[in-house]
């Protein structure tokens, strides 16, 4: 049990070893490929405007003559314990972990990763609690009702669920439930959870509705095959054979087995998410992490960017991480292996 | 309709377990699937009845339907079944729920799929003791290690908290018949319980069955397609074909005078070691019906030998479950009784047993259960 754990850990840094280096050299290493110089990658903090021995200048001072192997030490280890700026008029100090500054605004990136991690965790975990529950709770009862009005209905709805991306059904909720019927907060609202649990979840309910039905549906499809396969398990006949209530027999015994595949599947979606639900947040004027992508990917913003996608990186293998242990735990099978 | 009954059963008592023309069937799509027809038999206590069929005959489904094991949406269940004066088919759900488990319990044939992998041997039958015992858990750990001593499992206090994977294939049949003992059950119904075992493990777990029924004095169906097993443990034997009943009596009357076409074909194609390795098997040609398309008439009259010898009646006319002799000895066929007799006598048993071949071995197999029936007796 233990080496397991241990293994899956080591597995875990690796990718994201990985993930690092991939990160850097499509910035670093493919733009040269393409013909760019040290000098237009200091030009992109300086401006299109600085001449060519400010260019130089700079640089010199940010490294980029140094080959490839030592810049991304120096990328890497700033991360990790920090890193000092000489801009020539002092030296600035960037504490770990220093993911840089962004090039317009000068702001270091780990700050600006923190203060929108909230908007994203909050939408996230909101999300996938009505997402989970409702789309395992559909999906069971549409298993048990196989071929009823119900089962039909949900999976209809389902799919229609699935196939109407977040831009819509966002919209189509804002206008009805905030403009017309004035029920829940407009768009572009956030109120932090420490300073106002209540107008928290008011602004947040129609983006998590939003997030949620879009897994929902993917959920209940899910648990309804799953629980379909495991309720003609001969496991189940034994259950039953026991005299066991018709309840206990499917939540202990089916449901049980069901849900092993979706916790997997449960932990990287809210691994994803974390890193920034992009859509959703666009949609409804969320200032989170995929607002954030989105914004320094139009502005190139070349720092931020690869900040974001380790942050986000980081999300999705501990999330992975967590799925595996978790699988241990629920599956007695997976121990011995 | 005549009432079926077994041969050792005192008419004028109530039989401890009684079915009477019991009818499963499932309407789909493609037609009605007729998977229990108008089956008919009584047990008591203390005594074993073994059905044989092939796959497909019906078997299963009907010990499921003695458990009330069906959805009532998908299944059509007709006839009665009387379990000790209580009649079950007419009774509700829940009651037989109460009943399922306490009074009869079912051993099942694959006991990796038909254990929980996600809990410990221990818990599952601790669940099934205390879904109707209000034991604390404490009692009813006890009762399982208790249990799984007496089905001879080593170290039972330590094996409780394995997971059924840790367990080899033997031990989990012990413990699947720990817990279906769990409850002291009256009827047990045990479905095909050594299939999937080891041929040296198969004799142990017969053996413990054997032990346990004269322990308990509970009544035991086997159900099973291996006529050994069927010798080895049976008073009774009824044998199934597309869903309904063909022979049934005494067990040493269903394997000294078979009558049934059907009955010579699994005694043929039963390897026999007492024969030279030259001897062919003899193989019942053709595949056992649909049970949605069962043939017109006998079913069997597709894949029988004989059926030439029924005067055109094969395929016009279902055959009646008709007493033969005066043992109780009931078979469903349209040859009279001493054209079959004759038969069997003239042309099937000297093939069956080599010419030149003693009769010994086939009035071995049978004289083990009745020994056995004399001792419970």
């Amino acid at each position: 049990m233990v080496t397991f754990f241990i293994r899956r850990t080591i597995g875990a840094v690796l990718m994201l070893f990985v993930v690092s280096i991939s990160t850097f050299l499509i910035f670093f290493g493919l733009p040269r490929l393409a013909g760019a110089t040290p000098e237009t990658f200091a030009a992109r903090y300086l401006g299109r405007t600085a001449d060519a021995h400010a260019q130089q200048l700079f640089a010199e001072k940010l490294g980029f003559y140094d080959p490839l192997w030592l810049q991304y030490w120096n990328w890497i280890k700033a991360i990790f314990v920090g890193t000092d700026y000489d801009y020539g008029t002092g030296i600035e100090h960037c504490a770990a972990p220093c993911f840089g500054y962004s090039f317009r605004t000068n702001h270091p990136v780990w700050d600006d990763l923190v203060d929108r991690l909230p908007v994203t965790f909050s939408l996230t975990v909101g999300a996938s609690i009505l997402w989970l529950v409702g789309g395992v709770a559909v999906g069971v009862l549409s298993a048990l009702r196989k071929g009823s009005f119900f089962d039909r209905a949900a999976m209809t709805g389902a799919l229609a669920g699935v196939s109407l991306p977040p831009y819509f059904t966002g919209l189509m909720f804002l206008y009805f439930f905030s403009y017309q019927f004035d029920l829940t907060a407009p768009g572009g609202t956030y109120v932090n959870f420490t300073d106002d649990p209540g107008e928290w979840a008011f602004s947040l309910i129609l983006p998590w509705i939003t997030l949620a039905m879009l897994n929902a549906a993917a959920y209940a499809r899910f648990t309804r095959a799953g629980m379909l396969d495991t309720m003609g398990e001969d496991f189940i006949r034994t259950a039953r054979a026991k005299g066991l209530h018709e309840r206990v027999v499917v939540t202990k015994h089916g449901l049980r087995a069901a849900l092993t595949p979706i916790i997997t599947i449960f932990g990287l979606d809210v691994g994803l998410l974390l890193g920034g639900a992009i859509l959703t947040e666009s949609t409804f004027g969320l200032k989170g992490l995929g607002y954030f992508a989105i914004d320094a990917i139009n502005k190139q913003d070349f720092p931020q960017i690869m900040g974001v996608t380790m942050f986000a990186a980081f999300f999705v293998v501990v999330a992975n991480l967590i799925v595996d242990m978790l699988y241990a735990v629920v599956d007695p099978r997976v121990r011995l292996s | 309709m005549n009432t079926v009954i077994s041969p050792r059963q005192d008419p004028t008592a109530r039989p401890f377990l009684e079915l009477r023309d019991l009818k499963i069937h499932f309407p789909t799509d493609d037609g009605v699937v007729k998977s229990v027809d108008g089956l008919s038999f009584s047990l008591e206590r203390g005594k074993t009845l073994g059905i044989v069929g092939e796959s497909g005959s019906g078997k299963s489904v009907s010990s499921l339907g003695i458990l009330g094991i069906y959805h009532r949406r998908n299944a059509n269940v007709s006839g009665e079944i009387w379990l000790d004066g209580q009649e079950l088919v007419s009774s509700s759900p829940e009651t037989v729920r109460g009943l399922r488990g306490k009074r009869m319990a079912m051993i099942f044939q694959d006991p990796l799929s038909a254990m929980h992998p996600y809990y410990t041997v221990g818990a599952q039958i601790i669940e099934a003791y205390r879904v109707h015992h209000k034991v604390s858990k404490k009692v009813a750990r006890k009762h399982a290690i208790d249990l799984l001593a007496r089905v001879g499992i080593p170290q039972p206090d330590k094996r409780v908290d394995d997971y059924p994977h840790q367990f080899s294939g033997g031990m989990r049949q012990r413990a699947m018949i720990a817990m279906a003992l769990s409850c002291d059950p009256e009827l047990l119904i045990a479905d095909e319980p050594t299939t999937a075992l080891d041929v040296t493990v198969q004799a142990q777990i017969l053996d413990l069955m054997r032990d346990l029924q004269q322990e308990f004095n509970s009544a035991l169906i086997i159900i099973t397609h291996d006529l050994g097993v069927t010798a080895e443990l049976a008073d009774d034997v009824l044998v199934m074909y597309g869903g309904k009943c063909i022979e049934y009596g005494a067990a040493t009357e269903i394997f000294e005078n078979p009558e049934h076409p059907y009955t010579w074909g699994l005694l043929g194609s039963m390897p026999r070691l007492d024969q030279p390795v030259t001897e062919r098997l003899l193989p019942i040609k053709g595949t056992p019906p649909s049970l949605i398309n069962i043939p017109s008439g006998c079913a069997f009259h597709p894949r029988c030998a004989f059926e030439g010898r029924t005067a055109g009646a094969s395929d016009t006319l279902v055959p009646e479950l008709q007493l033969t002799g005066t043992s109780g000895h009931r078979v469903r066929c349209h040859m009279p009784a001493q054209v079959r007799q004759q038969i069997w006598r003239d042309e099937i048993k000297p093939t069956l047993e080599g010419t030149g071949q003693s009769v010994a071995s086939m009035s071995e197999l049978p004289s083990a259960s009745d020994e056995q029936s004399e001792e419970v007796a």
